[in-house]
């Protein structure tokens, strides 16, 4: 009689199950399955990491030739003592994997254009995007060449393909990192490809942007008529003073690239008429992707040793791109930030030398029109031929949705970016072939591993010579007292403006004319001056036989700020070199505000317009964490921009980019009737300087006024400096950090941006070192070492670093766990 | 007496279970479902020792996991779930679906027993 009640019963059940088993959907993205999620033997739970957890551990491995010891320090800082070079790599991937398996694995989806295979149609448009790219095309390139010709930089990927394979097949289910539950998707194994397409996306970061500032730039010029474009986007810039100092003479160039005859026309002048509207579709990398790094010889230090300071700025985010390290073996002792992802330390120090890298900004990324004989896209017009394309087909898998395929048209240029599949409605189908040093073949870290292991300049030389794509510059200091820098990457030799806008793709007059060869790149070893620095600015005077690219995509302002203070600075330790870092002293306001209150016309204004441009007088020109000088200086310099070139540029349907402040600077202090200030909506006046800067203080008052209302002027309040967490959850994230700092200055942290590892090394005899970044070593939002760093970095403060030999470290007081390694 | 016992052997099965991170996290359900077969008791009371069994249990592992976190995690959670950041409402929810969860497996256990 009870047979109802029993399947009543057992109906509701087994429905409570497969509900709580499902993932709901909530708003836009999917929440985890609730029951799973919640259960505290499988689910989150079990993420949350016990406060004071030992991390002692014995690991057995089959791949290991010996025993492998890691002291672990208080900060969970691994130092790794292996007898055999790949045995510590294997570690490498193993403490990588350990502590940040999740990141790892959504990184390099990201790269490979598969998140759509986790996280469902609503990414297709940002992996269609890297697909198209050529992001796996380019990998592969690597991939290839590093099989066939290289077998030592092999057998470093293998193993640590290996180390963290080993993990992974050890992790209990239950042990998944939190991120894999929250999104309920588990881990694939590491492969090596996926250790080159991290280093894509590192590629595509540091060179990418020109894959949307080329449209957006053509665009323009289309719009502005190429005179206009030429005044407001100049590559004259007066205030330069590049990486290499201005005056040295460089030798006679090698390749002297010809402009094709009819550049005027065809190029320069004509339109493209492309209206892609959809470029803002692509996820540009950010524009401040950057960095400072200087050596200061012993002449200039108080105890006569060298000093090397580096810091690249890059997106923050949490887990952090970085991972603190270090790696000892019988060929060498290193200590830096690696990749989780790669092999080997990328920035750091040995027991002889240290070095860092900024991004060189160099542009290697070209659009190309390809001209199809028919939809079927087999051939394609050049040189008065049709020529073969072949085709790659990119399957993406989509989750709870049927595959979408990429049939890429592949020409001699590269694989066709645009074309009648993947266009706007504007863009009539027209069709870009992307060319992009990226998509060379490349030896993927073996630079980082020679410059692990590098024990003089000589060394250093060698070992940045293999390395091609993104150009970097490589900043040295040795303790035998050389310093040096050097720009190197696969540059290309361009004529004037060559690849700043799209470029014919049916004419080889249009190709690139060859790579510069690495002993004509720029570089600077022991100068007079007593130190070497970059900071993103042009790395040489217009007297460098090579075009380096549009002037826009070099910020100037920071590398002043550095020269400017080494040049003054003597006697100094390694306690100043962190001052310095973390310096905020804005030096573009420290020109554009007088330039500004020359034009003012302060009696015009109204009360609370002279309020603030008092604030601003008054601001002591410091970036600090409760100025509200800064914050009314932006808003007032950013309006003036508007009122200057707002009139030039409104009105496209298009975007456009807006041009550098250097350029509205310049002008300022050198042409107070300069054309553009002039409205040209209002037909019956000529406006100037005068006019426009006071308009724009008036405008900006309105602005500041709100801000002052919502308590929004102090600056840090004003930036709200956050780290993202990689799915951009703000549970995950740290907000409103109190640092100052800002675009233009050496502590170049913006909104969501910024100095991404501090380091400063002294190589004296027993090196002392120090440096952090914003996150922490572990990858668990649930572990106390997911963030420890941060409030200490958003102070300026450092940590000394350990780095010892084995048996000194093993006895330090700072030393906390011991995970022993041993081959099977 | 009975119901006690229930409580514990389910809560111990429930446990033992779940150490075997490849089980699916319901196997409760069976575990109680089999618990309550074995140990007969009117429905209401067979859905009590599942309801308290589970309950205790999950209630007990998260504030045990919980404390020793000092709530860096739960806190997280609780803001992403929504439940406002609260690490005691986390932890009653988590309590409420393993407990009406196991209740209802066990209450269906029952009925098996008395359709004979």
């Amino acid at each position: 009689m009870r047979l109802l009640p029993l399947i009543a019963s057992a109906i509701l059940t087994t429905g409570l199950v497969f509900t709580l088993d499902t993932q709901l959907k909530i708003g836009n993205t999917k929440a985890p399955r609730l029951g799973y999620f919640l259960s505290p033997q499988h689910g989150f739970w079990k993420n949350a990491e016990k406060i004071n957890t030992n991390f002692d551990a014995t690991i057995i491995a089959n791949e290991l030739k010996g025993n492998v010891d890691v002291y672990v320090d208080d900060r969970l800082v691994p130092h790794i003592y292996a007898d055999h070079d790949d045995d510590a790599y294997f570690v490498q991937g193993y403490l990588h994997a350990k502590f940040r398996l999740w990141q790892m694995d959504f990184e390099t989806r990201v790269a490979s254009g598969r998140l759509s295979e986790i996280a469902g149609a609503d990414k297709l448009p940002i992996d269609r995007l890297f697909r198209r790219l050529g992001m796996p095309y380019g990998a592969e390139q690597t991939e290839a060449n590093i099989n066939a010709n290289n077998p030592t930089m092999k057998a470093t990927v293998d193993a640590y393909t290996a180390g963290v394979n080993a993990y992974i097949k050890q992790l209990d289910p239950a042990d998944l990192p939190f991120e894999f539950k929250l999104m309920n998707y588990a881990p694939e194994d590491w492969t090596p490809k996926k250790t080159y397409l991290f280093l894509m996306f590192m590629s595509y970061d540091l060179t990418g942007r020109s894959a949307s500032v080329d449209l957006q730039l053509t665009n323009t010029r289309d719009y502005l008529g190429y005179d206009l474009f030429d005044k407001l986007y100049t590559n004259k810039q007066d205030s330069l003073d590049p990486i290499i100092p201005k005056g040295t003479v460089y030798a006679k160039p090698s390749i002297i690239p010809i402009k094709p005859a009819n550049s005027d026309s065809a190029y320069l002048h004509t339109t493209n008429a492309l209206a892609f509207n959809n470029v803002e579709m692509l996820e540009a990398p950010d524009k401040n992707n950057g960095s400072n790094n200087w050596a200061v010889s012993g002449t200039k230090t108080k105890s006569g040793r060298p000093i090397l300071s580096s810091d690249p700025h890059l997106g923050l985010n949490l887990p952090s791109l970085w991972y603190e390290i270090q790696i000892t073996t019988p060929t060498h002792s290193t200590y830096g930030a690696s990749f989780p992802g790669s092999p080997a330390v990328i920035i750091g120090f040995n027991d002889s030398l240290a070095w860092g890298v900024t991004n060189a900004g160099r542009d290697v990324f070209d659009y190309y029109e390809i001209k199809f004989k028919d939809s079927t896209q087999n051939e394609y017009w050049y040189n008065g031929a049709w020529k073969s394309t072949t085709k790659r087909k990119e399957i993406i898998k989509v989750k709870d949705s049927a595959d979408v395929i990429e049939d890429i048209a592949m020409t001699h240029w590269g694989p066709t970016m645009f074309d009648t599949h993947y266009q706007n409605t504007q863009s009539k189908g027209r069709s870009l072939g992307v060319h992009w040093t990226a998509h060379y073949s490349s030896t993927g870290v073996e630079t980082f591993c020679l410059l692990n292991r590098a024990k003089n300049y000589e060394d250093y030389l060698h070992a940045i010579s293999l390395w091609t794509c993104p150009g970097q510059n490589f900043v040295l200091a040795t303790k035998t007292g050389d310093i040096a820098i050097k720009q190197q990457g696969s540059f290309v030799a361009r004529w004037e403006r060559q690849g700043d806008f799209i470029m014919p793709g049916e004419d080889s007059s249009y190709a690139w004319q060859g790579i510069i060869p690495n002993d004509e790149n720029p570089m600077i070893k022991n100068p007079a001056r007593g130190f070497v620095s970059s900071a993103n600015q042009p790395a040489t005077d217009p007297t460098y036989p090579y075009y380096l690219g549009a002037a826009s995509a070099f910020p100037l302002y920071r590398g002043i700020s550095v020269n400017k203070h080494l040049t003054s600075m003597n006697q100094i330790t390694p306690q100043d070199m962190q001052a310095l870092q973390t310096d905020n002293y804005n030096v573009f306001a420290a020109t554009a505000r007088p330039a500004m209150m020359r034009y003012l016309q302060l009696d015009q204004l109204s009360n609370d317009a002279k309020r603030m441009v008092n604030e601003m007088t008054n601001w002591d020109l410091n970036n600090s964490v409760h100025s509200k000088g800064i914050t009314v200086f932006k808003i007032i310099w950013d309006s003036v921009e508007q009122a200057v070139w707002g009139d030039e540029l409104a009105g496209s349907a298009i975007p456009l980019t807006k041009p550098e402040a250097f350029v509205l600077l310049d002008q300022m202090n050198k042409d107070s009737n300069w054309v553009i200030a002039d409205n040209i909506r209002t037909k019956d006046k000529v406006e100037n300087f005068k006019d426009q800067v006071t308009l724009g203080v008036e405008r900006a008052t309105k602005k500041l006024l709100e801000l002052e209302k919502e308590n929004k002027l102090e600056w840090s309040l004003f930036k709200a400096t956050r780290i993202l967490h990689l799915t951009k959850m703000p549970a995950l994230s740290r907000l409103n950090l109190p640092i100052g700092g800002g675009v233009n200055i050496i502590n170049a942290t913006t909104e969501n941006h910024g100095p991404s590892w501090r380091m400063i090394v002294h190589l004296t005899d027993e090196i002392e070192a120090y440096g952090l970044y914003p996150g922490g070593q572990s990858g668990n939002p649930g572990s106390p070492y997911y963030d420890s760093f941060v409030n200490t970095w958003a102070a300026g403060q450092y940590y000394r670093f350990l780095f010892l030999g084995k048996e000194k470290l093993k006895q330090n007081a700072r030393t906390k766990w011991h995970l022993q390694f041993k081959a099977a | 007496m009975k119901i006690l016992i229930s409580i514990i052997l389910s809560a111990l099965l429930a446990y033992a279970a779940g150490i075997y991170g490849n089980l699916p996290w319901w196997s409760f359900v069976i575990t109680n479902l089999v618990v309550s077969i074995a140990i007969p008791q009117k429905a209401f009371f067979s859905f009590l020792s599942g309801f308290i069994a589970i309950g205790l249990l999950w209630c007990g592992l998260a504030i045990l996991l919980d404390q020793g976190n000092d709530h860096i995690l739960s806190m997280k959670v609780a803001t992403i779930l929504p439940l406002k950041g609260s690490y005691i409402a986390l932890i009653a929810l988590t309590t409420f679906i393993g407990a009406l969860l196991g209740g209802l497996a066990s209450l269906t256990g029952s009925f098996v027993r008395s359709t004979k």
